[in-house]
C-alpha cells in the first residue's frame, strides 16, 4: 500500500502498523477506540462461557454478509440488492463440492470454491452492469431481479435431473447432505462442527467450547481489520471518491468502471464466504437464501448501522438478528420495518456514526488537534 | 478497426478550425493540441452541439462564451469523454481520442474542473489534494506535490481543515489546484468564478494566467463574465444554439451587435 507518509522518524513498528488501519474513512482512530475494540473482542471470546454460542455464531456469519454490502454500497456507492445472490452461490457451491468430495481436503477445497464462486458470480454480473454503462438505481434493480431469478430457478431443481455428481440440488427441499465442516488435509485436519472441545476455565471449571464459533469470530475480526486497511489505503480513498462523484473521479484519471467491478467482486467473494459458513453451520441450504426478505436484510442492517461504517454494519447485523430471532414471526417484520423507517427519517447516516459524532462532540479537544506541524503518519486526520 | 481509426475525411479549413482532421492524421501543423471535427451531440431530439469544429493550440488560453443552453458545457464534456459524441471526431495531440474512456483522456493530458465545486467535504484539504496525486506519485515525491498543490491554491495553513469548511472561493481554488496537479497539457474550466467576489475573481484570474504562462498549460475557460474573460484571454469563441457563432479578440466580440443580441435573447 502506497502512502505519502513521511519517512520513519523514530515511529515504533506498532504505530506504523496501526496507521494502516486508521484514516478518515473509518470510525475509531483513537487509543480509546482500540482499547474498546480489544475489550469487545475479548468479550466475544469469552461469550460462549455465558451465552448461546451456537446461536451467536449465526450472527457472526451474517456479519460478513453485512460487511460485504457495506464495502460495496457504503464505500463505493453501488447499492446492491443482490449480495444474497453471491451468498447463495457460495453456499450452494460449497454444498455441491463438499458432497462430491467429502474428504477433509475436499471440504477445504469446497470452502475455497464457495468463496471463488461468489466472486465469479459478482464478476460476471458486475462486468455486464458496469462496463455496460448501468448506474445508480438500475444496478439496484438488476441485482434485485438477479435474486428473484435465482430464487425461481433454485426452487424448481427438485427433480433428479438437477443432480451434480452426488449432490442433488433438491428444489425447495434444499440440500441436507452437506458434510460436517473440516479444514485441512488428511490427518492434518480439524472438524469445526459438532466437535465441542472441553477446556478448563478458571471460575467456570471444564466447559465445552464450539470451535465453529471461534472460526467465525476469527474470520470476522480478520475481515474487519482487512477492510479497515483497504478503505484507508490509496485504493480505498479512490473507492470513496467514486461513491462521492464518479465523473469527478474519472477526471483524476481513475478507471471508475474497474474500481466498481473490483469492489463488487470483493463484495461477492465476502458474501460467498458468509454463504459457505452459513451452509456449513446449518449443514443445510435451500432457496430461502434467495427470497426477497433475506435479500432485504443486508440493506436494513447496513442502513441502520451506518452504511459508511464497517463497525456499524457488524453491530447492526448482530443486534438486529438477535432481536429478529428473539421476537420471531410477524412482530419481527414489523420491528424491522419500523427500524428502517425510523433510521431513514431521523438518522439517515445510521446509528453508529451518530453515536460516534455525539462522543466526539462531547470529548474535550486535544490541544494540538489540528496542528499542521503534527501530521498523522498516513497524512490522514480523524473523521 | 473502429470507425474513428479510419482515414478522416478532408474538411475545408474554416475560421474555427486550427487543423483539419487530415492534417492531424499526417502530423502537419503540430502546434494544435485539440481539434474537434464535426462534433455533434444529441440528447433525444435536442441537438446540444451541432457540427462543431473547435481548435486549441498548445499553450493557448481560449475562453468559450455564449448564452445559457449554447452547448458550452456539453462541448467540454464531449472533450473529456463524460458525454459520448453522436457524430464527429476529437483529436488530441495528433491522435483520435473519440473512442477513449474519460480516464484514458486524463492520462493523456486533459483535465477538467466542473462547474459546481464538489470537493470531498468530509476529507481535509490535504486529503483532497492527495487524491489525484496518489495515482501516479508515491512517498516523498507525493508529499512534495501535495505541498505544492496546496501552496499554489493559497491554502497553506488549511491543510487539516475539512474541505466543507472552506469558502466557495477557496473550494474553487482547491478544485483548480487538484486539476492542475495532474500536470495536464489542456485544462478545461467550467465557470470557475461563478458566485465569487471581486477579490476572489482576481485571484483565480491570476492563478489561471500564471499556470498558462509559467507552466504552459493550455486552457479552455467557460465564463459569462466578459470582464473576467478580458482579464485572462485574448481570443474568444462564441457558441450559440450548439454552433460556433463567432471567434475573435474579446473586444471585437463584445462589440459585435449580433453577439449582443444573442446575449439579450433578441436573435431568432
Amino acid at each position: 500500500m502506497a502512502t505519502d507518509a513521511p519517512p520513519d522518524g523514530g515511529q515504533s513498528l506498532a504505530a506504523r502498523v496501526r496507521a494502516r488501519f486508521e484514516g478518515p474513512n473509518t470510525i475509531g482512530n483513537s487509543n480509546g477506540f482500540w482499547v474498546g475494540f480489544l475489550v469487545a473482542v475479548a468479550a466475544l471470546v469469552a461469550f460462549p462461557l455465558v451465552g448461546n454460542a451456537e446461536q451467536f455464531s449465526l450472527f457472526l456469519v451474517l456479519s460478513l454478509l453485512g460487511l460485504s454490502l457495506s464495502v460495496v454500497w457504503g464505500y463505493t456507492g453501488v447499492l446492491s440488492f443482490g449480495q444474497v445472490v453471491f451468498f447463495g452461490l457460495g453456499g450452494y457451491t460449497f454444498a455441491v463440492v463438499s458432497i462430491n468430495v467429502s474428504t477433509p481436503g475436499g471440504i477445504t477445497a469446497a470452502v475455497l470454491a464457495g468463496v471463488v464462486g461468489g466472486g465469479i458470480g459478482a464478476a460476471v454480473l458486475g462486468y455486464f452492469m458496469f462496463y455496460g454503462g448501468v448506474r445508480d438505481v438500475y444496478v439496484t434493480i438488476i441485482t434485485l431481479v438477479a435474486t428473484m431469478v435465482l430464487h425461481t430457478f433454485m426452487a424448481q431443481t427438485a427433480g433428479s435431473e438437477w443432480t451434480i455428481g452426488e449432490a442433488a440440488l433438491g428444489g425447495f427441499n434444499g440440500m441436507p447432505d452437506i458434510p460436517l465442516l473440516k479444514l485441512g488435509v488428511g490427518a492434518a485436519s480439524f472438524q469445526f462442527m459438532y466437535n465441542a472441545i472441553p477446556v478448563w476455565v478458571p471460575g467456570f471449571g471444564t466447559v465445552e467450547l464450539d470451535p465453529f464459533y471461534y472460526l467465525a469470530l476469527v474470520l470476522l475480526v480478520g475481515t474487519y481489520l482487512g477492510l479497515r486497511a483497504l478503505v484507508n489505503s490509496d485504493y480505498g480513498r479512490a473507492m470513496v471518491a467514486v461513491r462521492e462523484d464518479e465523473d469527478r473521479t474519472r477526471m483524476f484519471g481513475y478507471n471508475v468502471k474497474r474500481i466498481k467491478l473490483v469492489v463488487f467482486i470483493l463484495g461477492g467473494a465476502l458474501a460467498g464466504l458468509s454463504g459457505v459458513l452459513y451452509a456449513a453451520r446449518n449443514v443445510f441450504i435451500d432457496p430461502t437464501v434467495f427470497t426477497l426478505l433475506f435479500a432485504t436484510l443486508p440493506v436494513i442492517w447496513v442502513s441502520v448501522g451506518g452504511r459508511k461504517s464497517l463497525l456499524g454494519a457488524i453491530i447492526a447485523t448482530i443486534a438486529i438478528e438477535y432481536i429478529r430471532v428473539t421476537l420471531g414471526g410477524e412482530l419481527a417484520l414489523v420491528m424491522l420495518g419500523a427500524l428502517l423507517l425510523g433510521t431513514i427519517l431521523f438518522l439517515p447516516n445510521g446509528i453508529v456514526p451518530w453515536v460516534h459524532k455525539q462522543i466526539r462532540q462531547n470529548r474535550p479537544a486535544p490541544a494540538d488537534a489540528e496542528g499542521p506541524e503534527t501530521p498523522d503518519p498516513t497524512e490522514a486526520s480523524e473523521s | 478497426m473502429s470507425e474513428s481509426e479510419t482515414e478522416p475525411e478532408s474538411r475545408p479549413l474554416g475560421p474555427n478550425v486550427r487543423q483539419t482532421a487530415a492534417e492531424m492524421a499526417t502530423g502537419d501543423r503540430t502546434d494544435t493540441l485539440l481539434q474537434t471535427d464535426g462534433l455533434v451531440k444529441r440528447f433525444g431530439g435536442f441537438t446540444a452541439t451541432d457540427d462543431v469544429d473547435f481548435g486549441v493550440a498548445e499553450g493557448e488560453l481560449r475562453c468559450l462564451i455564449g448564452p445559457n443552453g449554447a452547448g458550452k458545457s456539453t462541448l467540454l464534456k464531449l472533450v473529456t469523454g463524460t458525454y459520448e459524441a453522436s457524430e464527429g471526431h476529437i483529436y488530441y495531440d495528433g491522435h483520435d481520442i473519440t473512442d477513449l474512456e474519460p480516464h484514458e483522456r486524463v492520462q493523456r493530458g486533459i483535465s477538467m474542473k466542473f462547474q459546481v465545486p464538489s470537493v470531498y467535504g468530509d476529507l481535509s484539504v490535504r486529503e483532497n489534494a492527495r487524491l489525484p496525486i496518489q495515482r501516479f506519485a508515491d512517498g516523498a515525491e507525493r508529499r512534495e506535490r501535495v505541498d505544492r498543490a496546496i501552496e499554489a491554491a493559497g491554502l497553506t495553513g488549511y491543510e487539516h481543515v475539512d474541505a466543507s469548511a472552506l469558502s466557495h472561493g477557496q473550494q474553487q481554488q482547491l478544485e483548480i489546484g487538484m486539476a492542475a496537479s495532474l500536470e495536464p497539457d489542456l485544462l478545461l474550466l467550467d465557470e470557475p468564478v461563478a458566485g465569487l467576489d471581486v477579490a476572489e475573481r482576481e485571484a483565480i484570474a491570476e492563478r489561471v494566467t500564471r499556470l498558462n504562462e509559467e507552466e504552459g498549460i493550455a486552457f479552455v475557460v467557460i465564463e459569462h463574465d466578459t470582464d473576467f474573460v478580458a482579464s485572462i484571454a485574448d481570443e474568444v469563441t462564441v457558441l450559440h444554439n450548439g454552433e460556433i457563432f463567432l471567434e475573435g479578440p474579446i473586444d471585437e466580440v463584445k462589440a459585435d451587435p449580433a453577439v449582443q443580441r444573442i446575449y439579450l435573447g433578441e436573435e431568432e
